[in-house]
């Protein structure tokens, strides 16, 4: 059970406000993403090194624990934690003990039992990264890999990262995000994301089966029609549609899809010039969008994969930071109370 | 249990008293044999053996709660019934009707005797078996409604579950009404509440839950009105949660269809935003819905359209909520919270508190076949609360085995003091 206060940030930030999980990106301010982005760009030079290593999480062991199989999301984390250089446990339990019927909460009793520092979660359950930041001993540090369709922070933030990067920041800026919002942990992240940083629009372009009840009240507006949405785009952010969406009686066929909502040559040309595009991977090609468009000279997918690796050196980097102000704000609560 | 016991005489003096329809200052309430021996002036406190002195407390008839889970026969980890009696009993309810939905499931006179025995030998008030309207609740098939009639069930119902289709839910109210038993149906349609376990609105749009739309609730009220109102039969739509539902019974009302309601108690004090942060709490079903609808459900409470006010009682053990909110189980452990709850919408302004208790007593006891009403010769069925005395609901101070109750880490008005049945102490402070 979690304490009744509606803000996720009794859970995620210490009493001055510095990151100790990362959970979601609802309720952290412009000031805190704006950092994260900051230490991300340093790191971005980390990996430009021959030794592409710092000792900020050096003894330190972080656990991966993926109940939901992903091949490029756990690699950039484990990449990540090696880069700072802590030791890193992978454990993709979607194999292992909870399909032998064991809970969450014991599952999590016995990585606790490793003394591990930090839990890297993804689970397909929206909220799961939460119940366990509130039923784990202090002093863990979670960091939110993506829950259900909930939220993806570091996704979101390297997505913002790339977005910095290309267009030198966010004021003015017109973003869509096209597809199946529906079900993306990703797009949800993205519009807080977006919405905090100070774009001019973030615009949703999908068709009505696609949309969650009144997506407007998340701060975007919404488009059916993609051609009359990419008009004075400068960031286009495809989604990843799931074969099963045709099964669920939610789209007609790909072939449809593809045609209303894909990104093409045709439609890009009628965003901004210098348009760029985005998808968070992995991408169909042929589905959300056009291969010489993912290929093309607009496309910033692959630099989205870099960024990724810095990013969650900086949220890493930084919930552990917060975890040990705030156990060290414990020591100090703690002498205090015995010399008194 | 104290020195109180049906061959004494006990005299309840001081405060007000709440007769089942008006509250009045209390003339004086002599209690004698189980029954209400004596009201006003003719008691005397040398007729007792015992008085208790109620001054500045409320003296009601007991509450009736139409929807309750026992847990029992069958899921002794999440309750019994002698422990979610004492547990009612501790919330001021004197009769709870049972949910069907019991591990084996109340679809036979046997296992109806079997509830009946327990609560008679180990109950702290009085049960009123529900009966299964459909064989093992699947929705299927009739259940053996005549031989649970003469069991004692007067009210039928499918559980938390729905009846698969429209055609076996008109079956089942035709052939209830041959025997003049009251449906009782938690209104959902299936394929429309799908995976859902919140309502679909600004959180699970926020937070990415699986929705339960309104028009899961209101196509089935709108079904199950126009099937009533076809076979004859009477219909009680439990637990609605969304403002088009008090319409569309308001307005089967004027029609002279034969419907009455209930609402439960969370669903007045509490919204969607009670899952703001996946408090596993308040995952429940039908989902907390928005303000607007729980206004409107208040107004149909004060306005009578809905007869009663329940708890939906459904305790777990620690576990089933202790999991990442859409894996929890659904259900609250309310019944010792109730009248707290209420009376806090009666201190905002938001309930007057005669229909609070009228929605606790008369309202559902029509509905149940229970009196409810505190007159001279009735059953001494009551209970005596202090409105502005406060107590918290502690994981200690919970009776029920079940310590997901709504409000934990506040305290909340009206102490029950004492409850009643048939003149036996069932709760004591």
């Amino acid at each position: 059970m979690t304490a009744t206060d509606p803000s996720p940030n009794h859970l995620q930030l210490t009493r001055d406000g510095q990151l100790r999980h990362f959970l979601t990106l609802d309720g952290l301010s412009r000031e805190l993403l704006t950092d994260i982005l900051d230490t991300a760009d340093s790191f971005i030079e980390v990996g430009t090194r021959s030794i592409k290593k710092v000792p900020l999480l050096r003894g330190r062991t972080v656990v991966n624990l993926f109940f939901e199989p992903s091949t490029r999301t756990r690699s950039t984390f484990e990449l990540a934690a090696k880069r700072l250089s802590a030791d890193v446990l992978n454990l993709d339990i979607s194999t292992s003990a909870t399909s032998k019927g064991e809970s969450l909460s014991d599952t999590l009793l016995n990585l606790e039992a490793m003394a591990s520092d930090m839990f890297v979660v993804r689970h397909s359950q929206s909220g799961a990264p939460h119940f366990i930041a509130s039923s784990v001993t202090p002093g863990v540090a979670i960091i939110n890999a993506g829950d259900g369709r909930h939220s993806h922070p570091t996704q979101a933030m390297l997505d913002m990262l790339t977005i910095r990067q290309n267009k030198g920041g966010f004021e003015g800026l017109k973003v869509a995000i096209v597809g199946d919002v529906l079900h993306s942990r990703v797009a949800r992240s993205q519009i807080r994301a977006l919405n905090e940083l100070g774009v001019d629009e973030v615009r949703i372009i999908a068709p009505g089966t696609l949309l969650p009840r009144d997506v407007e009240d998340l701060g975007c507006t919404v488009e059916y029609d993609m051609k009359r949405g990419m008009k004075d785009l400068d960031v286009v952010i495809m989604l990843r549609l799931q074969n099963e969406r045709m099964e669920g009686a939610l789209l007609p066929s790909e072939r449809e899809f593809f045609r209303l909502y894909g990104l093409t040559e045709d439609k890009l040309a009628l965003a901004k010039p210098d348009c760029i595009v985005m998808h968070p991977g992995p991408i169909n090609r042929g589905v959300e969008i056009e291969s010489s468009v993912a290929d093309g000279p607009q496309s910033v997918i692959l630099s989205q994969v870099t960024n990724g690796i810095a990013i969650r050196m900086a949220v890493m980097s930084m919930a552990m930071g917060g975890q040990m102000a705030e156990r060290q704000y414990r020591q100090t609560h703690t002498n205090q109370e015995a010399r008194a | 249990m104290s020195g109180v016991n049906s061959n004494s005489r006990l005299v309840i003096t001081g405060g007000t008293l709440f007769d089942g329809e008006k509250e009045r200052d209390n003339p004086g309430l002599l209690i004698a044999d189980g029954k209400v021996a004596g009201l006003g002036a003719r008691v005397r406190e040398s007729h007792a053996a015992q008085t208790f002195d109620a001054t500045g407390c409320v003296i009601s008839a007991g509450f009736i709660d139409l929807c309750c889970n026992l847990r029992e026969p069958g899921n002794g980890q999440k309750g019994n019934i002698a422990s979610e009696t004492r547990a009612a009993a501790h919330g001021g309810f004197t009769t709870v009707c049972a949910s069907p939905e019991t591990s084996p499931i109340n679809d036979s006179g046997a296992v109806t005797h079997l509830i009946q025995e327990r609560a008679a030998s180990s109950g702290a008030v009085r049960v009123v078996p529900v009966g299964a309207v459909t064989r093992g609740l699947k929705g299927e098939l009739l259940s053996d409604m005549a031989g649970l009639k003469s069991a004692g069930c007067r009210l039928l119902g499918n559980g938390s579950r729905s009846v698969g289709n429209a055609r076996i839910l008109r079956r089942c109210m035709a052939y209830a009404e041959t025997f003049g038993l009251t449906l009782m149906f938690s209104p959902e349609n299936q394929a429309l509440a799908a995976d859902g376990y919140a309502h679909d609105g600004q959180v699970t749009t926020r937070l990415g839950l699986l929705g339960i739309p309104e028009v899961a609730e209101t196509a089935a009220v709108a079904e199950m009105l126009l099937l009533a109102e076809e076979t004859g039969v009477r219909l009680h739509l439990s637990q609605l949660s969304c403002a088009r539902s008090v319409d569309m019974l308001a307005e089967a009302r004027q029609r002279g269809i034969p419907v009455t309601a209930d609402v439960a108690m969370h669903q007045l004090a509490f919204t969607e935003e009670s899952l703001a942060s996946f408090d596993s709490r308040f995952h429940v079903r039908p989902p907390l819905r928005s303000e607007v609808d729980r206004q409107a459900l208040i107004k149909g409470v004060e306005s009578g359209v809905i007869d009663a006010i329940v708890s939906q009682h459904l305790p777990h053990d620690t576990a089933a909520k202790q999991a990442p909110l859409p894996a929890t189980e659904p259900g609250l452990s309310s019944i010792e919270s109730v009248l707290s709850l209420g009376l806090e919408l009666v201190e905002r302004g938001e309930l007057s508190r005669s229909r609070l208790l009228q929605a606790l007593t008369t309202g559902p006891g029509a509905i149940a076949g229970q009196s409810a009403r505190l007159d001279e010769g009735a059953e001494a069925d009551l209970c005596v609360f202090d409105p502005a005395q406060h107590w918290q609901p502690s994981v200690s101070a919970l009776v029920s085995v079940g310590k997901h109750a709504p409000v934990l880490d506040r305290s909340l008005p009206g102490r029950m003091r004492l409850t009643l049945v048939a003149g036996q102490v069932a709760w004591r402070e």
